[in-house]
């Protein structure tokens, strides 16, 4: 599975939505399953699947699927455009 | 691993502080009267005419806090409110804040800033002195929910320290010791529940707390019954936890973002660089000196879509000193609410039989 997979299948999981439910566009609270609290197991799923240790700037920068997207490449995950 | 920010936002002196904000708080008090009507007539009626000249905070005016319970108070377009903010009243009267999309954000960043002075950018481990019921209903969230919820974005692998019944979990404690106790650990809940479900099964268990830093609010009302002040709250978790970081502060939902966070050196609350507090003669509005107790205004920034870079609370405080403690600025103690002042406080809503 490709990164960008992984990461729609993590916001998928994190957020409760169907699978095939198009999560590109989202933006925090833009939808009511993406609240505070959804918002804290994303980052946990996402810590777990790309191994990574997200810091508490970037939980609070992390306003939309794009940004999680930049922030994960800065720790190293490839995107691959 | 949890190299602190230096000193953070915790870095200017006394006179530093007041030639940056006074012109700042000058600007906020000209943009609240020119996008809300209410408080350009509280300023019209209580003298301060537009172009008026201030000379210190102390000059600036002041809304009473308890105006935000009967006024809509705010300086936004009803569809430019993003969130609003209610504080938990026991009487009923609730205030009401007006946040718009930036400024939710901005106190969001800058509550991070502050508590990231003594936590450093790493999440930590976190325990929770509190229910996960108090989220269960996640459309509304009571003013202790909000509370907790904003702090978790500081921890990790977060562990309820009560069950659903409001028991402590001495086994779910043991269990985030075991796994996180040996490294440093994150510990949050309101100061009176700290005591009554951490302080006294740590103590009767003899569990080990010290590499434990724990950040605590709400009021010492339900302690003081106890005969327990900051002092001894400090000095028995360090007698018989080990846990020595501790860092009490005191906020309010009408000055949203802003905590005021006890240093290193223990019994003093600091301000952040971009608030203040001045200390006022409940009888004259006289700025007292230190030593002296008496109300506490609240001076801040960071409001830029409601009118409160300047409040007057209903609680009792004294400054200690100024620019003699371990941050710079002024640094003072919170003695409790004005006599026959509503009860008011996030932890007043805990409805628990020892309270």
């Amino acid at each position: 599975m490709s990164n960008v997979d992984r990461l729609r299948k993590s916001f998928r999981t994190a957020l409760d939505l169907s699978s095939d439910y198009d999560v590109d566009s989202l933006e925090y609270r833009g939808i009511e399953k993406w609240d505070s609290l959804a918002h804290m197991a994303l980052v946990a799923t996402l810590e777990d699947e790309f191994g990574v240790m997200i810091d508490t700037d970037e939980v609070i920068d992390m306003s939309s699927f794009t940004k999680a997207c930049e922030i994960l490449t800065k720790q190293g995950v490839d995107f691959g455009e | 691993m949890t190299t602190t920010v230096a000193d953070g936002v915790f870095t200017l002196s006394q006179s530093e502080k007041q030639s940056l904000l006074l012109p700042e708080l000058v600007r906020l008090t000209e943009h609240h009267r020119n996008h809300g009507e209410a408080y350009a007539r509280i300023l019209s009626a209580t003298g301060h005419v537009s172009g008026r000249e201030y000379r210190e905070e102390a000059d600036l005016p002041w809304l009473p806090v308890r105006l935000f319970k009967t006024q809509v108070l705010k300086s936004i377009s009803d569809d430019e409110v993003f969130k609003v903010l209610t504080s938990s009243g026991t009487t009923g009267d609730v205030s009401r804040i007006f946040l718009d999309k930036e400024a939710a954000a901005a106190q969001t960043r800058m509550l991070s800033k502050t508590i990231q002075t003594v936590l450093g950018k790493q999440r930590l481990p976190m325990l929770v002195v509190d229910t996960t019921a108090i989220i269960k209903d996640r459309k509304s969230f009571s003013a202790r929910g909000a509370g907790v919820l904003g702090m978790m974005n500081f921890g990790r692998d977060h562990v309820w320290a009560l069950d659903a019944e409001q028991q402590p979990d001495l086994e779910a404690i043991r269990g985030f010791l075991a796994k996180h106790g040996d490294q440093p650990f994150l510990i949050f809940g309101f100061t009176f529940m700290v005591w009554l479900y951490l302080y006294e099964l740590a103590r009767d268990h003899k569990l080990d707390l010290s590499n434990g830093i724990l950040v605590h609010s709400g009021g010492w009302k339900k302690l003081i019954d106890r005969s327990v002040d900051n002092a001894e709250f400090r000095r028995a978790f360090a007698a018989d936890t080990g846990l020595t970081r501790i860092h009490n502060f005191y906020g309010m939902v009408e000055q949203i973002g802003v905590v005021y966070l006890e240093g290193a050196d223990g019994n003093s609350l600091y301000c952040p660089d971009f608030a203040d507090v001045i200390i006022r003669d409940p009888q004259t509005w006289a700025e007292l000196p230190p030593g002296q107790p008496g109300l506490v205004q609240v001076l801040s920034t960071l409001p830029e879509s409601y009118p409160g870079h300047s409040l007057l609370t209903e609680d009792l405080g004294v400054v200690h000193g100024v620019d003699d403690g371990h941050w710079p600025g002024k640094r003072f103690s919170i003695l409790g609410r004005l006599p026959r002042a509503e009860a008011r406080g996030c932890s007043d809503t805990f409805s628990a039989g020892a309270a």
